[in-house]
């Protein structure tokens, strides 16, 4: 139940090795991929080059197939430390943007699964209509019903962070429906006759049997919720034509072939989903370690 | 159901209880025909091989099965206005501690439960404690503690709210013969010290004899009583009463009706 807590000191040597591979294989692919781009220019500038020539070169064009990871981290580095955190290019400030989307949309996907979840296990008839509805959902493709969403409810004056959000609620509710419908049925047949002994209500049967016990059911699920949230929140910010979060980072480098912020803004995105996914983790491991859990 | 005072003293009263179960192979007859009458203060043990319905009976006084015939009164009500009436309080045969609570507040959970004062949920939680020598063990969660010490802890949790019955499926039965043995010793100290009527179910015939003032032999297909002796050993227990021509007499015709259920079995 510790698994939130990957920092043992015999984990960093096998992360730090697939780093290393990762990062030379980039490099690889670095050259291999912007090498006939490269080739053209010489050409055009009819000038001699050797291999090592080539090697330096293909890392340091401005408009890469592939940029180099120093590449990638320098622009980052410019973006974040050496602007000011107001400023529209400091990529900060279009993380803050998406964060808080994400993460409002995280709390009230998970509101709503909660919710869902406690009608389905109290009510058949609940469990009957709804939940075909709510694996129907999720069939539907983000990317198709995003902008209408974006669309229908700037129709109605909403924008900026609540459609976002609402977005990352649609994907994130659907694994706090399924994982703690499932928690919140885990309880023993041998642990529910011991509230019926007692002429436990349901409530009471909810409050001191069902929610304590679906409790890692529900980190797990939150811990999947979490990283789509994201991933809704950025898939809000393509269609708007948005002017700032990372999406609209991702949006305006692919207009204008600014690979390399293309990139700074990925893995500034999957770094943030890590850190997302750790913190709920270890408030799992917290919780958990508060109710007992074998240390 | 009758709703008058019990006659006499009986608590318990089946009359002609029946019980089929609806299975997907056809209809299982779990209870047949079982009548019998369990006086307060009495330590009744249900014994016979597995599928002869001594989980089932127990399992329908407590309201936790409903019986397709018969008639059965729990403190001279039907049983769920007895479970309403919070009459009984039920050991199983696993602890069913609830593991993210610790030992006090699994033995306070019935309290919570039936609204005593915070007061009163401690004071009752530090008395059952020391009632199953388990004073000191408040605040460590179930898994700190034996396979023992948790069913102790689960039989606090049945005698936290005091009710006069005490229904127990099996409590030591999967437990070693050392711990079982100074268990049984404990649960006749502590029925001797409570005036409590006790429905005991097992599948051993030495704990049977040893805990009973009667014994329900049971049989399976379809589950029914065989015979029901009534214990001639005296109230006060030593564990080497077990050793005694009176222990070993019973402990005989227990078996006996045992093997006649056997028979009775093979006969069909």
């Amino acid at each position: 139940m510790t698994a939130g807590a990957a920092t043992g000191g015999g984990k960093a040597i096998p992360i730090l090795v697939v780093v290393v591979a990762i990062v030379g294989i980039w490099y690889a692919a670095t050259i291999w991929l912007n090498t006939p781009w490269q080739r053209d220019v010489y050409q055009r500038e009819g000038r001699d080059w050797t291999v090592s020539d080539l090697v330096a070169d293909t890392m340091a064009q401005e408009r890469p197939v592939l940029p180099a990871p120093h590449q990638v981290a320098i622009e980052i580095w410019q973006t974040t430390v050496e602007k000011k955190v107001t400023s529209k290019r400091s990529l900060v400030y279009h993380a803050w943007i998406t964060l808080s989307a994400t993460l409002a949309g995280f709390a009230m996907g998970t509101v709503l699964g909660v919710v869902l979840a406690v009608a389905i296990v109290h009510n058949r008839a609940t469990d009957r209509s709804v939940m075909p509805w709510v694996i129907a959902s999720q069939t539907i493709p983000i990317l198709a019903i995003a902008p209408m969403i974006i669309v229908v409810l700037n129709a109605v004056g909403l924008s900026g962070l609540l459609p976002k959000a609402l977005i990352s609620t649609y994907l994130s509710f659907f694994p706090v429906v399924v994982g703690m419908v499932k928690g919140l049925r885990a309880p023993e047949a041998i642990q529910r006759d011991l509230m019926r002994t007692y002429s436990a209500t349901a409530a009471q049967v909810f409050w001191k049997l069902r929610w304590p016990h679906s409790m890692p059911y529900l980190f797990a699920s939150m811990k999947v919720a979490v990283a789509i949230s994201l991933v809704g929140a950025i898939v809000g910010e393509l269609p708007t034509g948005a002017v700032s979060g990372l999406g609209a980072r991702l949006l305006a480098g692919s207009y204008y072939g600014q690979t390399v912020q293309i990139w700074s803004a990925l893995l500034t995105a999957a770094a943030l989903a890590a850190v997302l996914v750790s913190l709920v983790g270890v408030a799992n491991s917290y919780v958990l370690r508060r109710m007992g859990a074998r240390p | 159901m009758e709703t008058a005072a019990p006659r006499g003293e009986s608590v318990i009263r089946a009359d002609r209880l029946d019980l089929t179960f609806q299975t997907g192979d056809g209809p299982v007859h779990a209870l047949s025909d079982v009548s019998l009458t369990i006086d307060k203060g009495d330590f009744v043990s249900f014994i016979g091989p597995s599928g002869c319905g001594k989980t089932t009976l127990l399992r329908v006084i407590a309201d936790l099965e409903q019986p397709t015939g018969g008639a059965l009164t729990v403190n001279g009500v039907s049983p769920e206005q007895a479970r309403l009436n919070r009459a009984y309080g039920y050991v199983f045969q696993a602890a069913a501690l609830y593991p993210w609570r610790t030992i006090a507040r699994n033995v306070g959970l019935p309290l919570e439960i039936m609204g005593y004062s915070r007061a009163e949920q401690r004071e009752r939680v530090a008395r059952t404690l020391d009632l199953v020598n388990l004073t000191g063990f408040e605040n460590k969660f179930p898994w700190q503690l034996s396979g023992g010490m948790q069913q102790r802890a689960s039989i606090a949790r049945a005698l936290a709210f005091d009710a006069d019955i005490l229904l127990m499926d099996e409590p030591f039965g999967a437990l070693d013969e050392i711990v079982r043995d100074h268990l049984n010793e404990q649960l006749l100290q502590l029925w001797a010290r409570t005036d409590k009527t006790i429905a005991f179910v097992t599948h051993s015939i030495p704990e049977a004899v040893y805990l009973s003032t009667r014994i329900v032999v049971m049989s399976p297909r379809p589950g029914r009583v065989t015979d029901i002796i009534e214990s001639t050993l005296p109230r006060e227990r030593p564990l080497d009463i077990r050793e005694t021509p009176e222990f070993l007499e019973i402990a005989h015709r227990v078996r006996e009706g045992l093997r006649a259920g056997h028979s009775y079995e093979d006969a069909e």
